[in-house]
């Protein structure tokens, strides 16, 4: 982040609208996210933060608007100009998706070990010895016992389970992360945890990161900017302690007021 | 010599949406310049927005009107426009903050909460944790603390925790909202004499401080904020 011009941004979000029939996912979101840089994206359910998140993945496409990202090769190309084996490549390589609910991004019925390999697998490691160092590495790394390797992640907590799922997902050493309410559902002391972890690999990875959260603490704790959404609309932006200590807009300064002091 | 900071015309507005649009002015017309080794007291009566001055300066706050001009080399950087990705820049190559009351993060020891803004910056990390260790032994956290959360700490050793946080990088502008508020006389003469040395070394500073004694002992010039008290 030393020299901000001398490098293009990971990922253009250029205008990007979304229509469910007549009702509004999201209006004209447009942003960019550089290597490094942690983007909370905060505002109350319904609000398009999820159809952000599925614009982004390519899991939808918009109706207006496009998403950009620079490939590994350093060229920046239009996710709909892409087939699909490519994107599909991108998303089990490139990318990573941390979803709310462990058992969405888990596969449940096989071992941690084997859910971390799986994504090695699917970029072509074959050798079975140097998949499994992999994961015992990336387990030890967000702090699971490698002596569970071989357990299935429902003997797992819920805390486990979501560090399980962050260490399947940058096994790959991926460069862009989405997270949809990482945190939400887990314990306090747990969630603690879980935050100090994400701060810690995103800064030593050098991860751009999209973080869905409607807790604004954790947004000032992971994330170098906000995007405050409402109604399917980007109402303000900013650095994270600019949208926090000094917030413009009514909506943005209920949701700040309305924080419980710990 | 150009100043290495200089606000001209800063005003600062709050509109209170939720008090049905109730407007608070703070300040306007704040002008004042900096020089590299100098020390700028900001001075009035509690209110009158000292600790919004230095968080315009660092950002956090955002200005109606002014510019907030940063000389670095060659370079002049208006915060008041500067992107947020710029600003980022700004303040890890030039300004070090220290805010009224440590933001403690649940789980990090004390000794990593002051060498965390050291970590890839080029410096090993054991190398930025040593100078932590030495920064936060001459502010009197002994050893057996600076391995501890700061979560549970006292107010003052929470305090002197963040001054070594905000005192350890070597930045040309060093902004302090009342670094010695909270602490007793011997570690208050610590805290002036850490000051002293970075003016030496070239660090402009702007504080805030209320303690007559820190003040005449730092301060090169006060600037009293009554004059750009704004208009209510």
């Amino acid at each position: 982040m030393t020299h901000p011009t001398e490098q293009e941004p990971l990922l253009i979000a250029d205008g990007l609208t979304k229509w469910y029939g007549r009702q509004l996912g999201c209006r004209d979101v447009s942003f960019d996210l550089y290597e490094g840089e942690v983007m909370a994206v905060v505002g109350e359910s319904g609000s398009g933060k999820t159809t952000l998140l599925n614009l982004l993945s390519a899991q939808i496409a918009p109706g207006a608007g496009r998403v950009l990202y620079r490939m590994r090769d350093e060229v920046t190309r239009d996710l709909a100009a892409l087939g699909e084996a490519e994107r599909r490549l991108l998303a089990r390589t490139d990318w990573g998706f941390v979803h709310q609910d462990p058992a969405m991004g888990l596969r449940m019925g096989v071992s941690a070990g084997a859910n971390v390999g799986e994504r090695l697998m699917a970029v072509g490691w074959r050798h079975y010895g140097r998949i499994r160092g992999s994961a015992t590495n990336w387990l030890h790394r967000v702090e699971i016992d490698p002596a569970r390797i071989d357990d299935m992640p429902v003997t797992y907590s819920g805390g486990m389970r979501q560090r399980l799922q962050i260490a399947r997902n940058l096994v790959t050493l991926p460069r862009l992360i989405l997270m949809d309410e990482p945190t939400g559902g887990l314990d306090v002391s747990v969630q603690a945890r879980l935050l100090d972890l994400l701060r810690g690999l995103s800064s030593e990875l050098k991860l751009a990161v999209v973080l869905v959260t409607h807790d604004l603490a954790v947004a000032r704790l992971l994330s170098h900017r906000i995007m405050v959404m409402k109604e399917g609309e980007v109402i303000e932006t900013g650095l994270t302690d600019q949208v926090l200590d000094d917030p413009q807009e009514p909506y943005t300064q209920l949701l700040v007021a309305s924080v419980l002091p710990a | 010599m150009r100043p290495v900071l200089k606000l001209i015309g800063v005003s600062k507005t709050f509109t209170m949406h939720l008090q049905g649009g109730l407007r608070l002015p703070v300040v306007a017309g704040v002008s004042f310049s900096v020089h590299a080794g100098e020390c700028v007291v900001l001075a009035g009566r509690s209110g009158i927005g000292k600790s919004s001055v230095l968080k315009m300066i660092f950002g956090s706050y955002r200005c109606d009107a002014g510019q907030i001009l940063i000389q670095q080399g060659i370079a002049r950087t208006d915060v008041v426009r500067a992107s947020p990705r710029h600003l980022l820049a700004l303040r890890e190559n030039m300004m070090g903050y220290v805010s009224q009351f440590l933001r403690a993060v649940p789980r990090v020891p004390a000794i990593d909460v002051v060498a965390q803004l050291q970590f890839g910056n080029g410096t090993s990390r054991d190398g930025a944790r040593a100078r932590a260790a030495d920064l936060l032994q001459r502010l009197n956290i002994p050893d057996s603390l600076q391995s501890l959360p700061p979560a549970t700490f006292s107010g003052g050793e929470q305090q002197r925790v963040n001054i070594a946080r905000g005192f350890l990088p070597e930045r040309p502008i060093l902004l302090l909202d009342e670094p010695t508020a909270s602490l007793d006389s011997e570690n208050c003469a610590v805290v002036t004499s850490l000051i002293a040395e970075k003016k030496k070394r070239g660090t402009a500073v702007v504080a805030v401080v209320h303690d007559e004694t820190v003040r005449e002992r730092i301060a090169d010039s006060v600037v009293d904020l009554t004059q750009f008290a704004a208009a209510t």
